[in-house]
């Protein structure tokens, strides 16, 4: 009996980490799949992927947190789905496991925003749909959750997803800031302003202006952090 | 089992696909009425907007039902049919009959004595459906407000229609001419008319044409036939064709 409850709890333990060390539940390895998405392996600015949604869906800083919090909801989920299968999905039709996973994912997020955030639902309209075609979520099905356990893999679906969100966030704000003087829709820069002379930069809401945008955070990020430049 | 086995692929793709299909149904069967809430509460948002009255989704129903005083559906010749709910009419599914068949949906609103038509339209854009209402008022020839949806516009382009500025556009537009033919309203590509109310047209949005088209097509095609119950209804000459 104890020699059982021994092996199971080993069993939890090796289901965890699936690597020949053990280490805590946020051991400075699984610290690393979070917070390495954010800085120097940030899917958008870094991996240059995702870009798409970012370019569309950044006018406003609302659907943009909307749009980030799906994408984590599916790359959690799908990362743990195929992580938990990777032993029995047949290696022949395991690109197409991993689009029905992260389909049925997506379809459930956008089910789920119909019914209770039906107005941002509008507004994002087709790119809830299009998760499904986001190479951030194919990427890191293919690169990670296949070849590694399924807490792992939550945290890299977690920790991508919030890098993919922190830049897509960050670009809202300007452009809604800039392009329309509002965050979330309230207004913040003061009346007196406008009464000076400054005005709306309606650019700002146009779609080129969130790669311009990128554009900015990629220059500044590498600029702060000059190993992510490619020497050639 | 052979992992790399045919029997095994196949007997992998089956499970999961049965076990997502009864996931995706379990949760669509489940989610279904909040959702069907919300559309309802949309379109009596749509319905409310055009005669001027701004809600919000909470309390799109009670204004409805205060504002809003008739509804009926008609047939193409103007009657009244008892045998469908107006509210529950689906045009897409409707569109599909002969026109006789047809039920066309009416709302009447009465805000603050003024009495106002509302009906509901249904067309196509450059990709896929587009829809909407309009309002005209009592003289059944002045339109009060309109608004419009679409399912599939471009973003930036035939999506703009949903913009109110755009809508605003409509606004005081006049749908027969001056012998009181009718004619509807067209969404003219390079408009020079500015803010004339009398040229039954407006200015269309640059690089939406097929949608503003579709726009045009669908005012002019639906409300010819609730002309013949115009005609009954109101003392205003409204010209047969």
């Amino acid at each position: 009996m104890a020699h059982n409850k021994e092996s199971k709890k080993q069993g939890l333990i090796l289901f965890l980490s699936d690597t020949d060390e053990r280490e805590g539940l946020l051991g400075k390895k699984n610290r690393k799949l979070l917070s390495d998405p954010l800085t120097d392996n940030n899917p958008i600015t870094v991996q240059v992927l995702g870009i798409c949604s970012a370019l569309a869906i950044t006018v406003q800083l609302k659907p943009a947190i909307v749009m980030s919090i799906a994408v984590m909801a599916v790359m959690a989920f799908s990362n743990m789905i195929i992580s938990a299968l990777r032993n029995l999905i047949p290696s022949r039709i395991r690109i197409i496991v991993q689009l029905v996973v992260v389909a049925a994912l997506v379809i459930l997020v956008d089910q789920v925003l119909r019914a209770y955030a039906y107005d941002v639902s509008k507004e994002l309209s087709v790119f809830v749909g299009l998760i499904i075609t986001n190479c951030i979520v194919m990427g890191r099905l293919e690169a990670f959750a296949l070849g590694h356990g399924v807490y792992k893999s939550f945290l890299d679906g977690i920790g991508n997803a919030a890098g993919y969100a922190f830049i897509l966030i960050l670009v809202a704000f300007f452009r809604e800031l800039l392009g329309a003087g509002k965050l979330l829709g309230y207004e913040v820069i003061p009346q007196s302003f406008y009464e000076f002379g400054y005005e709306n930069n309606g650019l700002m809401l146009l779609s080129p202006m969130a790669l311009i945008t990128v554009g900015i955070i990629i220059w500044v990020q590498r600029s702060r952090n000059r190993t992510l430049i490619e020497q050639n | 089992m052979d992992r790399n086995s045919n029997a095994y692929t196949f007997l992998f793709a089956i499970i999961m696909v049965a076990v997502v299909a009864s996931a995706l149904a379990f949760a669509a069967t489940n989610l279904q009425p909040a959702q069907a809430k919300n559309v309802k509460e949309e379109k009596m948002q749509n319905i409310l907007t055009t005669v001027g009255i701004e809600t919000t989704r909470d309390s799109a129903e009670a204004l409805f039902n205060e504002y809003i005083v008739e509804q009926v559906a008609l047939n193409n010749q103007g009657e009244e049919r008892t045998d469908v709910d107006a509210f529950t009419v689906d045009l897409k599914k409707e569109l599909k009959r002969p026109v006789e068949e047809q039920a066309f949906p009416l709302y009447v609103a009465d805000v603050e004595g003024a009495k106002y038509y509302i009906v509901p339209l249904r067309g196509k854009g450059l990709w896929d459906a587009i829809w909407g209402y309009v309002a005209l008022k009592d003289d059944v020839n002045t339109i009060k407000g309109a608004v419009f949806d679409h399912k599939g516009e471009t973003p930036g382009l035939g999506a703009e229609i949903t913009q109110g500025w755009f809508k605003k556009r409509f606004d005081d537009e006049k749908i027969m001419d001056e012998s009181g033919n009718f004619i509807g309203v067209s969404v003219a590509k390079g408009y020079q008319g500015g803010d004339n109310k009398d040229d039954n047209a407006v200015d269309a949005i640059a690089g939406a044409t097929i949608t503003g088209d579709g726009v045009t097509d669908m005012i002019s095609e639906r409300l010819k036939n609730y002309l013949p119950y115009f005609k009954q209804k109101t003392n205003v000459k409204v010209a047969m064709q």
